[in-house]
């Protein structure tokens, strides 16, 4: 209790520093995963996806991050154990962010495509367990959560494969598939729309404190989504098309209508983004700051302080700001053959997946989620090559990086309570 | 970092460089259109160049060959199996190799073509070219099959474009069993070497189409799966 008392102004500015740090660090890298199929499929150039990721990922964060923030602030620790020894789970959630951070800075470095969650999730999971007692853990979450992050790839990528075998069905196999695209696209942009729409009503306005009544919430949702399938047709009406390109039934024309609709699966991606990987920066801090700012007591109902979601988003925008061009650069010129109606598939499934997961407050890796979404496609035929070595590599970093960030986070918390308790 | 990002799921598609393969391997073959008119001639100086474009050609093919199979390792997820894509790839290949023999063939002998059979030699190499050039027309709908993940209507196109490469072939068959039965009236005054050689070079420009042909199917039964 004296150490939190005396103390506490200094943890919390540690704690936010770190987790300052943390969203810079997802802005700077994880980001270009979120974006990088529009800019690869050349749908959006690289300042357009800045610009969109930063508007996006700060909005998804802000509106719809709440739900996951307070699974990684109070859903994976049994909270009863640390009623007498709240600094502990100060320590612990500050090692935590230490620990998940420097996993990933060496993960980066190496080029291991490792997953910001799992390493926050095992960090936890870590402290709580070895530092603290195995029972400190909320194993059956802990469960569910692994379980999610098998379920939701599998998930979004059977999503994408039913999207992506509409579009063949309604688009690519007619007589007329241009044609087709201009009447069809819109209604994937309302529907893409709608759901974004729809999570962020349920679940994060309260965050922002506005509280809307059931019904209303659909109205609204449906009404977002009219207003963006028509503001998606005006877009489509205004391009210039080459009449010559679709002589012999060559796509080039519907690929570009696709293109029109890859900004708004990548808004939606850097929303859903924003909205799940945000929690893993400031979730920890949202725990440190709420056991401070009520002198050591842990509140199982208090409200996230407000100014900690916003503080994530700007951590996300400013890495992005700083390095996400040059990231998104490096992997934006590799990809030659995603044509935009294969990105948007994968997109929308995973953009979705996330979104949904991020409203009931599961962290899940969006990257993952991307590249179920991919193989989704890729399952359709319709990805010319998939490299396997790298999904399998993406699979092993992610049973890698748990003990990986729970070791380290017990490393840190023992030195953390050296530091402070002698 | 680009193996960190998730971009790297994005193989390298095999789908252009097979075009590409076979861009060059059709304009190898129709490189032998000027080497023919230049024997006709009996100018070997000019044979003699035309061969040896044909020869770069065909030397360019193979380093995409080489290429395709060294970007083509396994555990590689496509919407056609590996394998298929290695077949069509060798069959491609087979195009360029054979125009190289014919005219390597010619040039090394200085063999002539008997004026009287030069006329109907002519037609049946162009018919013969013609179904290389259907060939490759086939391998460049392998994007638009892409974009239509391989089935419905784009799937039909090509398999009529597949039998009009089956109707060019059959029509070059009749062809060669005409320049056959010109050159046996011909026979007993021509020089009995030259004219095994001959019937050789008849059935070499016969094999273009039968390659040609054989890309075709091949592509069929890629998609047949």
């Amino acid at each position: 209790m004296e150490i939190i008392q005396t103390y506490g102004f200094m943890l919390i500015v540690l704690a936010a520093g770190v987790g300052f740090l943390m969203a810079w660090g997802i802005g700077a890298n994880d980001v270009a995963n979120a974006m990088g199929t529009s800019v690869g499929s050349k749908a959006l150039t690289i300042k357009q996806a800045i610009f969109i990721a930063m508007i996006f990922e700060f909005a998804g964060a802000y509106l719809a991050g709440g739900e996951v923030t307070s699974t990684i602030r109070k859903g994976i620790i049994e909270s009863a154990y640390f009623i007498d020894s709240p600094e502990l789970l100060v320590f612990g959630m500050i090692s935590a962010l230490f620990a998940a951070g420097i996993w990933l800075a060496f993960a980066s470095y190496l080029g291991w495509p490792v997953s910001t969650t799992h390493s926050i999730v095992g960090a936890i999971v870590g402290f709580a367990a070895v530092g603290v007692n195995v029972d400190a853990v909320a194993w059956a979450k802990v469960g569910g959560i692994v379980g999610s992050w098998v379920i939701t790839p599998a998930i979004s990528g059977f999503i994408a494969y039913l999207i992506f075998q509409s579009a063949q069905k309604l688009i690519f196999d007619t007589d007329k598939p241009f044609e087709n695209a201009k009447r069809y696209v819109p209604y994937y942009m309302a529907m893409a729309g709608f759901v974004m729409a729809l999570v962020t009503i349920k679940k994060g306005l309260s965050h922002v404190g506005l509280e809307l009544p059931e019904a209303q919430g659909y109205y609204i949702a449906i009404a977002i989504a009219i207003v963006v399938g028509l503001l998606g047709r005006v877009a489509i009406n205004r391009l210039k098309f080459d009449p010559k390109a679709d002589k012999h039934m060559h796509y080039a024309n519907v690929e570009k209508v696709f293109a029109v609709l890859m900004v708004v699966t990548a808004c939606c991606m850097a929303f859903a983004h924003g909205s799940n990987d945000v929690a893993n920066a400031i979730g920890p801090l949202a725990a440190v700051v709420s056991i401070v700012s009520s002198g050591g007591e842990i509140a199982k109902q208090a409200a996230l302080t407000w100014w900690i979601l916003p503080l994530g988003g700007l951590g996300i925008v400013a890495g992005l700001a700083l390095f996400g061009h040059r990231v998104i650069k490096t992997i934006g010129n590799g990809i030659t053959h995603l044509t935009p109606s294969r990105g948007f598939a994968a997109e929308l499934a995973a953009a979705c997946t996330v979104v949904i997961a991020s409203g009931t407050g599961l962290p899940i890796s969006t990257t993952q989620t991307l590249v179920g979404a991919v193989l989704g496609v890729g399952m359709a035929r319709g990805i010319a090559a998939i490299n396997m070595n790298v999904v399998r590599n993406i699979v092993v970093s992610w049973v890698i990086t748990l003990p990986a960030g729970a070791g380290l986070s017990i490393i840190f918390f023992f030195i953390l309570k050296a530091v402070f308790v002698v | 970092m680009p193996s960190n990002s998730f971009l790297g799921v994005f193989a390298k598609s095999p789908l252009k460089p097979l075009e590409q393969h076979i861009k060059v391997v059709q304009k190898c073959s129709q490189g032998l259109l000027p080497f023919f008119t230049a024997v006709f001639a009996a100018d070997w100086p000019s044979a003699a160049q035309c061969q040896y474009e044909i020869s770069t050609l065909e030397k360019q093919a193979d380093v995409l060959k080489r290429e395709l199979r060294i970007n083509l390792p396994g555990g590689i997820f496509m919407p056609v199996q590996r394998q298929d894509v290695l077949d069509l790839l060798t069959q491609q290949d087979k195009i360029a190799n054979k125009a190289k023999d014919i005219s390597g063939r010619i040039l090394g002998r200085e063999l002539l073509i008997p004026l009287p059979m030069q006329d109907s030699f002519m037609q049946y190499l162009k018919r013969c070219l013609d179904a290389t050039k259907q060939a490759k027309k086939v391998i460049y709908e392998l994007d638009d099959l892409l974009e239509t993940g391989f089935r419905g209507r784009e799937l039909r196109l090509v398999e009529d474009m597949i039998n009009e490469l089956d109707l060019i072939e059959d029509d070059t068959d009749s062809l060669q069993i005409h320049l056959r039965k010109d050159l046996l009236a011909l026979e007993k005054d021509l020089n009995p070497v030259d004219v095994m050689f001959l019937y050789n070079i008849i059935e070499w420009v016969g094999e273009l189409a039968d390659i040609s042909e054989r890309v075709g199917s091949r592509l069929e039964l890629m998609l047949a799966k």
